[in-house]
């Protein structure tokens, strides 16, 4: 009983909470008809938001107007970068991932160029680079082989008794990020600076470094997400990751972690991501029009940070 | 927040008078630096293409200029108050759709929608205030809401505007092209109401410092309410000046305006925090873009792809010379 309790007073159980209900709405309405294909259908989706949104994670934890903008952008251009090198060779799939990678940090690394030189808010920083990004994607992406090559297409959909694989090391990825956030020096400066960030500039805290790092590994994130997105759909696009920008800062926020910073939590943005793609999957299989179905996406999305709420500005 | 402020006036009052001179002219450039680059886009513009310098060529030019000024208006008020609206592009296309329907069909039901989704847009500023949300997670949730209103009240492209707003877009004043005249008379209105009446004080107090309003008595509630409430309006009418612009609707029309209208807000000299904002900045800010992303770029003969780059260039060279001239200011 007693476990019970402190289970319920953890800020993240209650996206899981959610996830678990849309779901048992959801095979309630089917008569349990695709219970199992829906969860894996969700681990393989929710994979792609819990990539970028333990990026923003990082990034809203520095603290009030932090926040990265570029996300989808970032996505975009990675995947074209990542689908050029591969060039449809499995070869070449070691190759493009890094690629991606690296496009992706450039992008966080001039992303807090800008924060730094001009002295501008990250939203504006952000921003900015992200209408460069979008022409450069567009303009870079004009006839490009755009397919991934077959064994990285196999690989990004890659299931083991009903269980993505890539899930799995997303799994083994945030447990990694949770350890970076809570036990290591880079995390405990990313949370001091977002409580207070002059008590940690002067407690030694190297801040610029801490905020170069954290924008770059958001980038970093997105590159590498831009690239499993093509694999797994088979395709890259412009829009490919125009979804994630509402997507990576609503998991961050419905995952528990505070959006006045100094505050994060891994575990909720799982939660939160499941909570998402399940919701999604519902209202599909409610057969809803497309209208009704970002209508009630976005109700919920207020409704949950209403209720969640109660904390101070993101900026 | 920013403890170098106080230390940077304590050292002005200190200062000669030959240096408060040079620090009121680098004050001026700041003030100057929207009109300035809007001379700067001009002048290009007038070098690569002198015809394009005449009533007829400003008025092709900046088309879409009074919708694009209209929204970036609408999000000043709400960064006035130290907020975001990342769903003003929604809803504009939003109010789009229901112009193109609703208001040619039906007008005094299409009215009443207007209406009550600017009281929609109060109601979320009271939310925020009441429960203290971050308001880039509210609009950004906004944003998906409108845009399905708008794909539930249009779902193919299509419908056709009002007449009588037809007929009003398309006024041919004398001498002087009608955008023009719109945006001086949209930045002058702003202007006299949020910078010279007593309740625009206030209005920008609510930015500049919540705490020492609400101290003094005024309700930080209804600032919000008004805020949010007057960025309502603004957003329905770009709006209806869109559709009056481009006859029919559709269900995205206006999904580029969020952040070209945070962009506009922030060139013409708008800050983030502090409620320090300028309506004729902003409207200058959304005339630069509007300048700056197509005409100038199609006459240097730049491939359209590279458009949206242009602005982010822009934004950012501007924001550069910002900072030069404030490092003056120390």
């Amino acid at each position: 009983m007693a476990s019970v309790k402190s289970l319920l007073t953890k800020p993240w159980i209650w996206s899981f909470l959610g996830a678990l209900l849309v779901w048992l709405a959801t095979i309630a309405f089917t008569g349990g008809y695709g219970a199992g294909g829906m969860v894996t259908a969700a681990l393989s989706l929710a994979v792609f938001t819990v990539i970028v949104g333990v990026g923003q994670m990082f990034v809203i934890t520095l603290g009030p107007g932090n926040v990265d903008l570029s996300l989808p952008a970032n996505i975009g251009l990675a995947s074209a970068v990542a689908m050029k090198v591969m060039d449809g060779n499995d070869s070449m799939i070691v190759v493009g991932l890094l690629a991606a990678l690296a496009c992706g940090a450039a992008v966080g690394a001039a992303n807090y160029l800008l924060i730094w030189a001009l002295r501008i808010p990250p939203i504006i920083a952000t921003l900015s680079a992200s209408f460069i990004i979008q022409s450069i994607d567009i303009s870079y992406g004009r006839g490009l082989q755009i397919k991934p090559p077959p064994g990285f297409a196999d690989f990004a959909n890659w299931q083991i008794l009903g269980i993505p694989v890539l899930a799995i090391l997303t799994v083994l990825f945030t447990i990694g990020a949770a350890i970076a956030l809570q036990r290591m020096i880079y995390g405990r400066s990313v949370l001091a600076i977002g409580q207070n960030i002059r008590a940690a500039w002067l407690a030694g805290v190297n801040v610029g470094r801490i905020r170069f790092l954290t924008y770059t590994l958001s980038g970093a994130l997105g590159g590498i997400d831009g690239a499993l997105l093509a694999g797994y759909f088979r395709g890259a696009n412009v829009d490919i990751g125009n979804e994630y920008l509402l997507a990576s800062i609503a998991v961050v926020v419905i995952g528990g972690t505070s959006v006045a910073g100094g505050k994060a939590n891994v575990p909720g943005v799982w939660g939160a991501a499941l909570f998402l793609v399940l919701l999604l999957t519902m209202l599909n299989t409610f057969g809803v029009s497309a209208g009704v179905r970002l209508l009630l996406t976005g109700l919920i999305i207020v409704g949950v940070i209403t209720a969640a709420g109660g904390q101070k500005a993101l900026r | 927040m920013r403890p170098e402020m106080t230390a940077a006036s304590l050292d002005t009052a200190a200062r000669t008078s030959a240096e408060r001179g040079a620090l009121a002219r680098a004050r001026l450039l700041r003030g100057l630096l929207p009109a300035l680059s809007l001379a700067l886009v001009l002048l290009a513009i007038a070098w690569l293409n002198p015809r394009a310098i005449s009533y007829f060529g400003f008025s092709l030019m900046l088309n879409l200029a009074i919708p694009i000024a209209l929204a970036t208006i609408a999000q000043m008020f709400v960064i006035a108050g130290n907020e975001l609206d990342l769903s003003i592009g929604t809803f504009v296309g939003f109010v789009g759709c229901v112009t193109a329907t609703w208001l040619k069909d039906a007008p005094l039901i299409g009215v009443a929608i207007l209406l009550g989704s600017i009281g929609v847009y109060a109601l979320l500023g009271a939310l925020i205030h009441l429960r203290n949300l971050p308001s880039i997670v509210v609009t950004l949730g906004m944003s998906f809401v409108w845009q399905g209103l708008a794909i539930l009240v249009l779902p193919k492209p299509g419908g056709k505007a009002p007449d009588w707003l037809l007929g009003l877009m398309a006024f041919k004043p004398p001498f002087v092209p009608f955008p023009i005249i719109a945006a001086l008379l949209i930045g002058l209105i702003v202007h006299f109401g949020l910078m010279r009446t007593s309740y625009g004080v206030i209005l920008r107090g609510s930015g500049g410092n919540p705490a020492a309003l609400a101290r003094a008595g005024w309700s930080l509630l209804k600032t919000k309410i008004v805020l949010f409430a007057l960025a309502g309006l603004f957003g329905v009418l770009s709006g209806m000046a869109l559709i009056g612009i481009t006859t029919s609707a559709d269900a995205n029309i206006g999904n580029g305006y969020t952040l070209l209208a945070i962009a506009g807000v922030i060139l013409g000299g708008g800050e983030f925090v502090g409620g320090r904002v300028s309506p004729i900045g902003a409207v200058i800010g959304a005339l630069t873009l509007a300048l700056a992303a197509s005409p100038l770029l199609t006459f240097m003969h730049i491939p359209p792809d590279w458009q949206v780059a242009a602005n982010g260039a822009i934004l950012i060279i501007v924001l550069a010379a910002r900072v030069l001239i404030s490092r003056k200011e120390r």
